[in-house]
């Protein structure tokens, strides 16, 4: 009985930890898709991009590793602008499937200057001491913990922004209601670069904290279409759903591993994405989504 | 319409190539098609029959996506299915080639359609990610299940047999997908001018207003995912009888965006589209093999910096075409010839 409390006490923290990574990089998606009406599928090239330069700081550069973690964010938030002018701008109010292919195009880019730049190996960054520790038998490395705590740090930094900054406000105003917003004197274009810098951010703290977590490496990118069923199942336009949708996410990837795994081996790679066809089927706009009404 | 084109009757009216001058081009061009392995080498054949299969799988695609409007990323993986199942019944089945061509399509078509149910509910962006899910999880299936998949290490494929020709040898089997990538297309023209076909078309257009004029939406929208796939799933037969060994990294989720980028670079919901785009994406990708070679030779030093240049031109050749011409290649053509059929006195 100890014993299996511990083993799912285990799995659990883990899929906690993990999973307020996914709400970090879900609050990415959710927030371009609120204000802008994208679904950015390049969110995990985001998060590969932002590992990779800040591990090339670090080990390159031989910087320490918060200068280099400013350097990221400073870039990512070039990035963010620049993807958002140069490439999503001339495209509004173009059907959705160009949009989602114009952000799959992007990936294919930022993916083929990432192998350009850094090769095809798999690195690790080694900033964390190895050896987990100890909570009441439950064993867990300070790297998780660290994660765990960023990105708790930072999502309710966000919320606060969103409920009493006056930026947070301005986005969540367009997010409603566009036209309305900007004949309030909001400019909206502000809003949307806004959103793409955050998301850029936030998604390239997502993507260090994994690349110290699993090593950096090209892979990572699938983790941005990982971030997917969270961003389902949370509702694609909540934040509080994506928050949720995270651990949820994160977790059940983890307890599958735990306890299906015996009978369907690495059943956790596809898991959260069953349940996501689940949630599709059920309740379509998640659990936090606005429902669509449409008229003909 | 050219000059001196009348129709006398709904028959004539309704003809695919009405003039003479189309139908010989049209001739000619196939011709050249039955002629060109008497002339090309093997390399050039296999490229060919690449070509053919691409065209078969963009068919599909192109009639969910560009026709009824139901973005799929999942194209890739139905093409697995088809490619897995047809070796599986030749292999282990015994069952002959033609036999097991058309179960691929049929198994294709079936779980095309449970993956396509959701999109009773679905739309957009909900629907994409949907087939997204579809991707992974039939990935996941052919990677694990190596009882009949063979798992991560694929599969041999026993080469398909059909009376005399044999299909492990190219030429055969190019003229074989000649003949199918001919008949999609014949078929996908034939399904976009039935009842079926405008209903696609008004779902894609306005599914609210198809609904209320009595076009049975969850009916039509899963007879298109099951059409897509049929496709696919032809295609991914004929892929298993060329690649010989089928992996499942073959069909890949890169390999989905693939098909839909060729789709949306021919052209969304023109038949030629599909053609077009196959064709453009194909010599891009010979235009860059032999680029990157040449740098490779060029810059011994830095042949690191040269791999990643397929990438990055087909991103940027996407992006630039959802800009600058996002109706695809099939529009400009149709421009180009609205242009000289008039020049040069173009008023």
């Amino acid at each position: 009985m100890q014993n299996e409390f511990l083993f799912f006490m285990q799995f659990l923290l883990t899929g906690l930890s993990m999973g307020s990574i996914y709400a970090l990089v879900a609050l990415g998606f959710v927030l371009i898709y609120k204000s802008t009406s994208i679904l950015n599928l390049a969110q995990g090239e985001f998060m590969m991009v932002g590992a990779y330069i800040c591990l090339s700081m670090t080990l390159d550069f031989g910087l320490n590793f918060l200068a280099s973690f400013v350097i990221t964010m400073v870039f990512s938030v070039i990035l963010g602008l620049a993807v958002e002018r140069l490439v999503l701008r001339p495209l509004i109010g173009e059907p959705i499937i160009s949009i989602i292919m114009v952000t799959l195009g992007l990936t294919y880019i930022l993916r083929g200057v990432v192998i350009m730049l850094w090769g095809n190996d798999i690195r690790q960054f080694n900033i964390f001491p190895a050896e987990p520790i100890d909570l009441w038998g439950v064993k867990i490395t300070y790297l998780y913990l660290w994660s765990m705590g960023i990105s708790m740090v930072l999502l309710t930094f966000f919320a606060i922004f969103f409920k009493y900054a006056r930026t947070g406000i301005f986005m969540r105003a367009v997010a409603d209601h566009q036209t309305a917003a900007q004949s309030m004197g909001i400019s909206v274009k502000r809003v949307f670069a806004m959103s793409w810098c955050i998301a850029a951010v936030v998604s390239s703290i997502g993507g260090i904290l994994i690349g110290n977590i699993g090593g950096v490496g090209v892979e990572l990118s699938h983790l941005g279409l990982k971030v997917l069923p969270a961003v389902i199942f949370g509702g694609l336009d909540s934040i509080l759903g994506a928050f949720i949708g995270g651990l949820v996410v994160g977790v059940l990837e983890f307890l599958s591993a735990g306890y299906l795994d015996p009978y369907i081996p690495a059943i956790n790679e596809v898991f959260p994405f069953m349940v996501m066809v689940l949630v599709l089927m059920i309740k379509p706009y998640g659990l936090f989504g606005i429902e669509e009404i449409e008229r003909v | 319409m050219p000059a001196g084109l009348y129709h006398e009757n709904y028959r004539s009216d309704e003809r695919i190539f009405q003039t003479w001058f189309a139908r010989i081009w049209l001739i000619a061009f196939l011709l050249a098609c039955a002629l060109f392995p008497l002339f090309a080498s093997k390399y050039m054949i296999s490229i060919m029959i690449e070509v053919g299969i691409a065209i078969i799988a963009c068919h599909g695609l192109n009639l969910l996506t560009g026709f009824t409007g139901q973005i799929s990323l999942g194209q890739a993986a139905f093409v697995g299915v088809g490619a897995y199942t047809s070796s599986i019944l030749i292999g282990q089945a015994g069952v002959p080639f033609i036999v097991s061509l058309g179960c691929a399509g049929a198994m294709a078509a079936l779980i095309g359609m449970i993956f396509g149910i959701p999109s009773l509910r679905l739309r957009g962006l909900y629907l994409a990610m949907a087939t997204i899910a579809a991707q992974f999880i039939i990935e996941f299936t052919i990677r694990r299940w190596d009882k009949l998949t063979g798992g991560v290490e694929g599969m041999y494929v026993d080469p398909g047999k059909l009376g005399p020709f044999h299909f492990d040898d190219r030429l055969h089997l190019y003229y074989l997908t000649f003949i199918l990538a001919v008949a999609a297309t014949m078929v996908t023209k034939n399904i976009i001018r039935s009842r079926s076909g405008r209903a696609f078309v008004a779902i894609r257009d306005r599914y609210l207003a198809a609904e209320v004029i009595g076009v049975n939406l969850f009916k039509y929208r899963l007879m298109s995912f099951a059409a897509a796939s049929f496709f696919a799933g032809v295609a991914g037969a004929l892929m298993a009888q060329y690649l010989e060994v089928i992996t499942h990294e073959s069909f890949t989720i890169s390999q989905s965006i693939d098909y839909l980028a060729m789709c949306i670079i021919g052209g969304l919901g023109h038949i030629l589209g599909g053609i077009f785009g196959v064709g453009f994406w194909f010599i891009l990708e010979r235009i860059l093999e032999v680029v990157t070679t040449s740098l490779n030779t060029a810059f011994p030093d830095h042949v690191t910096w040269f791999v990643s240049i397929r990438e990055i031109v087909f991103g940027l050749v996407i992006i630039l075409f959802l800009i600058f011409e996002p109706d695809g290649l099939a529009a400009r053509w149709r421009t180009i010839r609205a242009y000289w059929k008039l020049w040069p006195f173009s008023y």
